[in-house]
């Protein structure tokens, strides 16, 4: 609650600073600074104080769980906003006004962290993609932008008139949109009506459509394509794992006594997104879209927890996302500073700039699940919450073998860097974008030693 | 009247949406026929709210009330998402001339 309303404020000082200010040294600082002040207001609210006293019940509900969550969301955009500060700048002529939309994207998110009504579920997930078609066609002159956010808008909106069309349809059949009463109504009937089934299926589908979910993913590697690739990175992490963090609130909380009739439903998700999304991003040329297609395959894994819903699966999703995120930050904000995003452009970095193939092999290591580093632990809670559930053995072998799939992919990144012979395509990067780049691989494997350090917070 | 009928009308209305959406080439078309998905909701919204508040209404009388307040905030949203909407497809205009989405194929390779 502290960060929600903080951050709809932030964004519409953000956009008064753009009127006003024009160097933007100062705006990115005053970006920084809400985004911090936004961090420590929710890291407050995790400990007890609460600054706002609305009631909201019915329609919002903060727990450790979605705290948690927001500050690893916040805590990761300022990561962001450190590491890409020069991409930003380049886009276009109104960076304050893409951190406006951010700070936005952060309240969207925020409400997806925390919602309890279907109502908020449909304006969390506008509020945060509205924004996202801004960004995806920031740069206005540049063809495949404007494509990316012109496809993005429509397979967009689709969607969101077939999750429209899947809540009213459970309004119809239990007359409330909170989820909570809607689980005390499915108890007492016992019987599942057609409105129902009908409903929660075109939840899922429109769901499985704004998270990337196989079948529903082909939208996905050509937006972070022609997106700006600043954008792309943010859009791939912090938007897609709050969207994951919605899908397994609402299909916990809302349908979880069902479970036994749509978890099948889930398990066939999976292994169309592990299987699509790994053996695609192994034929790819540029890795930016490998990126956008290991993106999808961490999809898969994440809906692991959506699979399982137990203690562990809370636990790994938080991980997971960290874990991504940071992750696919770094590895990003290294392509974004290339000049060439094919695998050839990556040859010979080792040689030129140590350091920074340094990074991107840390992150590439904690993508491909390598152990000490937190992608792995991430991976193997998911796993567990998966095995505990007892169903499906087979989905963890599979699981696992396309864990292995994917390290060919990443890999090929690193044998460019340290193996091969190429010149130099690295447009340079300042002393802050530098120390973030090892702060992220520092955390990456201090949460892969110690993810007890997140994970206390959950309970405590 | 039955709600049977309001649904099946929703859902001819939902269904002549999704085809504009798939066969329709030319990009304010596609966007209405959105906009027409997100109307037959609203209908179908508003027929569930008057069928839950004559069910209800005699233990509370704001039953249904709710499902008449989300069709506002869809039409909020909606017509946020159009002024958005709107404006990337001048935005495209302006750089290629044309509206038809048979041209954006430059992402495909």
């Amino acid at each position: 609650m502290n960060a929600l309303l903080l951050s709809a404020i932030m964004g519409v000082v953000m956009m008064f600073t753009g009127i006003w200010v024009k160097r933007y040294t100062v705006i990115k600082r005053v970006a920084l600074a809400g985004m911090a002040l936004l961090f420590v207001a929710n890291c407050i609210e995790l400990k007890g104080t609460k600054w706002f006293n609305f009631d909201v019940s019915g329609f919002m509900q903060f727990n450790n769980f979605s705290l948690v969550f927001i500050a690893i969301a916040i805590f990761v955009t300022i990561l962001f906003t450190l590491v890409s500060g020069t991409e930003i700048r380049k886009v276009g002529n109104y960076p304050a006004d893409y951190f406006a939309l951010i700070f936005f994207i952060i309240s969207g998110v925020i409400l997806l962290a925390s919602f309890q009504n279907l109502l908020i579920l449909f304006l969390a997930i506008e509020i945060v993609t509205i924004p996202s078609f801004i960004l995806t066609g920031a740069e206005k002159r540049n063809l495949k932008s404007n494509e990316a956010a012109l496809k993005y808008l429509l397979l967009g909106s689709f969607s969101t008139g077939v999750m429209l069309l899947g809540i009213a349809l459970i309004y119809g059949s239990q007359g409330s949109f909170d989820i909570n009463q809607m689980q005390i109504g499915m108890l007492e009937g016992n019987k599942i009506s057609n409105l129902q089934v009908a409903g929660i299926l075109t939840l899922m589908f429109s769901m499985a459509f704004k998270s990337s979910i196989a079948p529903f993913h082909f939208w996905t590697p050509d937006i972070y394509d022609g997106a700006p690739t600043v954008f792309a990175s943010y859009m791939a992490t912090v938007i897609k794992v709050a969207v994951f963090i919605g899908f397994i609130r609402l299909f916990e909380n809302a349908f979880g006594n069902l479970s036994s009739t749509w978890v099948v439903w889930i398990a066939v998700l999976i292994v169309a997104t592990l299987l699509i999304g790994n053996i695609t991003a192994t034929f790819q040329q540029s890795v930016k879209r490998m990126l956008a297609y290991s993106s999808i395959s961490h999809a898969g894994f994440m809906l692991f927890a959506v699979f399982a819903m137990n203690e562990s699966a809370h636990e790994g999703l938080i991980i997971y996302a960290a874990g991504y995120s940071l992750a696919t930050i770094g590895i990003f904000a290294i392509v974004a500073k290339m000049n060439d995003y094919s695998y050839e452009g990556f040859n010979g970095l080792a040689r030129h700039q140590p350091l920074i193939a340094l990074t991107a092999t840390i992150c590439l290591l904690s993508l491909a699940g390598i152990p000490l580093s937190v992608g792995f632990l991430g991976k193997f809670y998911m796993l567990k919450a998966a095995v505990l559930t007892g169903k499906y053995i087979g989905l963890v072998v599979f699981a696992v073998i396309m864990a292995a799939v994917s390290a060919y992919y990443y890999f090929r990144v690193i044998q460019a860097m340290y193996f091969k012979e190429g010149p130099d395509n690295f447009t340079g990067a300042t002393t802050v974008e530098k120390y973030s780049m090892v702060a992220i691989c520092a955390l990456i494997i201090i949460l892969g030693i110690m993810p007890g350090v997140l994970l206390v917070h959950l309970y405590f | 009247m039955p709600i049977n009928y309001y649904i099946v009308l929703a859902l001819c209305l939902f269904t002549i949406g999704v085809v504009g959406v798939l066969t329709r080439r030319n990009a304010i078309v596609v966007f209405m026929s959105v906009e027409l998905m997100l109307n037959s909701v609203n209908l179908l919204l508003v027929a569930f709210s008057k069928m839950h508040h004559a069910a209800k209404a005699a233990t509370m009388a704001s039953a249904g009330a709710d499902g008449q307040i989300f069709v506002f905030f869809v039409m909020a949203v909606a017509a946020a998402e159009v002024s958005v909407g709107l404006a990337i497809i001048v935005m495209l205009y302006r750089n290629i001339h044309t509206v038809d989405i048979n041209f954006l194929n430059r992402l495909k390779h």
